[in-house]
């Protein structure tokens, strides 16, 4: 084998970047559905960045900067493009200035529930025995918990109802979390149940590996392809659940952050009175927030998967017949279609979801 | 033209990842009537793509062209499969031509009794009340060999072994008394007593029902056995067309002639064991590597219901620098001895000493330092790396786990030798799993066993799972690196001509009892029990003309025991 034939395997850079790889791959209606939710997740990590620069008015301003009030309930106009709410807020600005909140409770509810729950689903897989049998029974518990009920105890608990911008927060990134350690825990814990019964860990067991080397280097690693999923739908439920919260009232006041579901809540009353601008904004907003997250999560799952993925229809009897085995012993390439055939590169995409037909 | 199937020019490419792969390149094939038609090839061949043409089941990623021309029974009809719409595909299917699938246990619906599975197929295509459809069930198990038909009709498939299981898919597949019947690798998932059963069934599909038979394998022996013409398929071509006994004796394409003789027989381990069960005799015996007396395995059972013994009373040494050889069907516990050896299983029962440490209720602190003496090469080499790290990575494992080094790349000159010593090239090393043919990864496996140069190596099947060619290859490395580092090894198979090849001793196990053991000569030469010889009588040998004779003995020795 010759150094040339091996540089060859590198996949070109472009492809090798987690959904620059996926994009490029997929075709037809999965490249529709994975480009439009990544332009708009791109254009609500955008706004979410230069909200402070693109929202002309704060989320708590009332008053124009010489002391006049915006007024309660304006048409959109050119001061105010698209309207005032009934509070007397710019409804452009408390839209923009929303995505920073739906941006901080998507981070803290994955950061609390993604290290524990793939912690105690790889304990409770890979050992097994009570343990892995009574974690099971408690989440299976907590699975009969409606997430907004919780959250609604969480509000009250952590900040009694009345919160401001972090206890808002914390309240719906804790109901999630405990509604998603289950389900980190659950997908984790079988994988880890099937990767135990696979002959590279039992090889490393006979070779002697400590129980935490077999864990964490063979086995953590090899499960956490279906993780880019449940990241993706745990972001959507989570900013669902804060707008849920508001909606119900135990959402941030309009002081302490702009939140979307307050803002629907207070936009009831103006709807049958045909003031529509207060409520179809915030609502589009977490509708297109929701579905672009939804949108990607989604795709990739079906891209990962090559029963699902879609490809482009041969050309009649076309391409290279494959190499196979050769007496004796095997050709130096791999596979049918050397060592590129099936898949160019490596079988693994780098946030570890397999990609092999 | 009588024909039943007839195809011409097919070409079937599939669109991949990396673009269109090809894999069937302009192949011509006739199937007269009541004829077995064998198509032999390794994996890749096209063997399999071929077959499913034939009922139209490629899957929507596959473009085909050429023609598949396919005659009714009576040849009053005749459809080209390739370009027929899906409707007439379906009346094609099961009355025109019909499929024996691999895996019966897959092949059959959990949920339905068998009844209803090969009723569902007679009511597809006629007007036919319950009670006739349940009738003609009860005819057709009865005409392939299910003893009280009529009890059993109503049975569910997990209510049968896996050769009844694959005789109800036959019947399935009779049910419409179809002119051909595509039968894809019938007998690969069977044990060697159970396959002569089907292939003696198959063979009456043809002379009673009529029926032509394609019949899919790689095994040159079911070829031998079975098949009237022969056609050899070779990445998507077809390389060669014979007459059965015209293509074994005297094969004209080269790569036939590499196939056939790349198939183990039985005999040909005789001289190559005997050198050395010379020169062990010579030497004083040595205290063995492994001793098992009375050894028990037992699985525990759901609660309240006993466990089930998987290995029952078995008592027998493995000497250093000695290879035994572990016969048995599959449930025989073949595996199961293997895996308590290398501590995968508890033994519950006897005395099992491992390198001088009993491993009867031994603890896993105590066992750890003797693991460094013992190795372990895995069945299946698509499971046996771990798929994120590199070949290099895991051939070091053992090394960096056993403190002989800090870390993978430390490693890595010790990697590159034992990389050469199985014959890979260093640069392998730096490559996936994945990206590893079945064979080189077997070979790299056997690299990460022998890394810490142990004493005992345990081979679990280490070539079933590869092509003919690959296992030739393979298993010239196991007898290399055996004479090379004189480690002492449990070599467990299936296949009595692999053992053969290279065990100096062989032992037979049944059900979880050890029938006979005895050197190759004895045990495979003049076997006593008649367990063995039953074993050894339905192993078919790719020869027709000695399979026919073999055929003939295996049906008297049943008749014996019978």
């Amino acid at each position: 084998m010759t150094s040339a034939s091996l540089t060859s395997r590198k996949r070109p850079l472009l492809d090798r970047i987690p959904v620059v790889h996926q994009l490029r791959q997929s075709v037809g209606l999965q490249r529709g559905m994975l480009v439009a939710g990544l332009v708009l997740t791109i254009l609500f990590l955008l706004v979410a960045m230069f909200a402070p620069l693109i929202a002309p008015y704060g989320f708590a301003q009332l008053k124009n900067a010489d002391g006049t009030a915006f007024g309660t309930t304006q048409a959109p106009s050119g001061a105010h493009i698209w309207g005032t709410t009934s509070g007397g807020y710019d409804v452009f600005s408390r839209v923009i200035w929303g995505t920073q909140t739906a941006i901080l409770v998507i981070v803290v509810a994955v950061i609390l529930s993604i290290f524990l729950g793939v912690f105690l689903g790889l304990i409770s897989g890979y050992f097994g025995g009570w343990l892995d049998r009574v974690l099971v029974v408690v989440c299976d518990a907590i699975y009969a918990f409606p997430s907004l009920l919780l959250a609604i105890v969480m509000a009250i608990a952590i900040s009694g109802g009345q919160s401001s911008l972090w206890g808002g927060i914390l309240a719906a990134a804790i109901s999630i979390t405990v509604v998603y350690i289950p389900q980190y825990f659950r997908v984790i814990r079988s994988e880890a149940v099937r990767i135990k019964a696979e002959a590279y860990v039992e090889s490393a067991k006979v070779v002697g590996a400590s129980n935490a080397r077999i864990m964490f280097r063979h086995v953590l690693r090899n499960s956490t392809r279906t993780l880019p999923l449940i990241f993706t739908l745990n972001s959507s439920e989570a900013i669902l659940t804060l707008a849920g919260l508001g909606f119900l009232g135990f959402g941030i006041e309009p002081t302490a952050a702009a939140e979307w579901g307050f803002d629907l809540n207070k936009a009831v009353d103006d709807v049958t009175s045909g003031i529509w601008w207060t409520s179809i904004y915030p609502g589009l907003a977490i509708v297109l927030v929701v579905l672009g997250i939804t949108l990607v999560g989604e795709s990739l799952n079906d891209l990962a998967d090559p029963r699902l993925r879609g490809r482009r229809r041969a050309a009649a009897a076309s391409g290279e017949v494959a190499e196979t085995s050769v007496v004796p012993g095997g050709v130096l390439a791999a596979g049918p279609g050397g060592v590129d055939g099936l898949e160019p590169g490596g079988s693994f995409s780098d946030e570890g979801i397999e990609v092999r037909p | 033209m009588s024909d039943v199937v007839q195809i011409e020019d097919l070409s079937v490419s599939f669109s991949t990842d990396a673009g269109a792969v090809k894999a069937v390149d302009g192949v011509s094939l006739t199937v007269a009537p009541g004829e077995v038609l064998a198509i032999v090839g390794e994996s890749g061949s096209g063997k399999t793509v071929t077959a499913k043409t034939i009922l139209g089941l490629l899957p929507e990623t596959a473009t085909a062209s050429g023609a598949v021309i396919l005659r009714s029974r009576d040849g009053a009809t005749e459809a080209d499969v390739i370009s027929i719409d899906k409707r007439r595909l379906r009346q094609v299917r099961g009355t025109d031509v019909a499929m024996v699938f691999q895996e019966p246990s897959t092949a059959l619906n959990p949920v339905y009794p068998v009844g209803w599975q090969i009723a569902e197929g007679l009511r597809a295509h006629g007007r036919l009340s319950r009670k006739q459809a349940r009738a003609k069930a009860i005819e057709i198990l009865d005409r392939v060999g299910i003893p009280e038909p009529e009890k059993r009709v109503k049975y569910y498939p997990h209510q049968f072994s896996g050769g009844q299981k694959q005789r109800i898919v036959i019947a399935m597949a009779l049910v419409l008394n179809p002119g051909l019947i595509v039968a894809d690798e019938p007998t690969t998932a069977l044990d060697v007593t159970v396959q002569a059963e089907i292939l003696d069934l198959l063979r009456r599909c043809r002379d009673e029902f009529g029926a032509a038979i394609v019949l899919i394998t790689h095994n040159m022996g079911v070829v031998a056995d079975l098949a009237d013409r022969v056609a050899v398929m070779y990445q998507g071509k077809l390389v060669e067309q014979a007459e059965v006994r015209t293509l074994f004796a005297a094969p004209q394409a080269e790569y036939t002639r590499k196939l056939l003789a790349a198939v183990p027989k039985i005999g040909q381990g005789l001289a190559a064991t005997q050198d050395r069960a010379i020169a062990r005799a010579e030497r004083p015996l040595a205290a063995p590597v492994v001793q098992a007396r009375d050894l028990r395995i037992q699985y525990p059972g759901r609660l309240g219901r006993p466990g089930f013994v998987a290995v029952d009373g078995v008592s027998f040494d493995i000497r250093p620098g000695e290879v035994l050889g572990l016969v048995g069907e599959s449930g025989s516990g073949k595996t199961t001895i293997g895996r308590a050896i290398a501590g995968l299983n508890r033994v519950s029962g006897g005395s099992l000493q491992v390198l001088g440490l009993e491993m009867n209720g031994v603890r896993e602190r105590q066992f750890r330092k003797v693991r460094s003496d013992l190795g372990f090469v895995f069945q299946d080499p698509a499971s046996s790396f771990n798929p994120l790290l590199t070949v290099a990575e895991c051939v070091a494992e053992p090394l960096v786990v056993h403190g002989r080094a800090s870390s993978a790349a430390e490693a890595r000159r010790r990697v590159d030798e034992l990389l050469e010593a199985v014959q890979l090239p260093r640069a392998y090393g730096d490559r996936y799993p994945h990206e590893l043919s079945g064979g080189q990864r077997q070979r790299a496996s056997l690299a990460r066993a022998l890394a810490l140069e142990p004493t005992l190596l345990i081979a679990d099947e280490p070539t079933s799972a590869l092509d003919v060619s690959v296992q030739a290859r393979v298993l010239e490395l196991f007898a290399e690196l055996q004479r090379e580092f004189g480690f002492a090894s449990l070599f467990i198979s299936h296949d009595l001509a692999v053992v053969d090849l290279l065990a100096d001793r062989i032992a037979v196990l049944h059900r979880g009892k050890l029938v006979e053991e005895g050197t190759g000569a004895e045990v495979l030469g003049s076997p006593r029990e008649p367990y063995t010889q039953r074993l050894l009588a339905s192993l078919p040998v790719p020869d027709p003309i000695e399979q026919a004779d073999r055929r003939e003995a295996l049906h008297r020795l049943q008749s014996q025991s019978a």
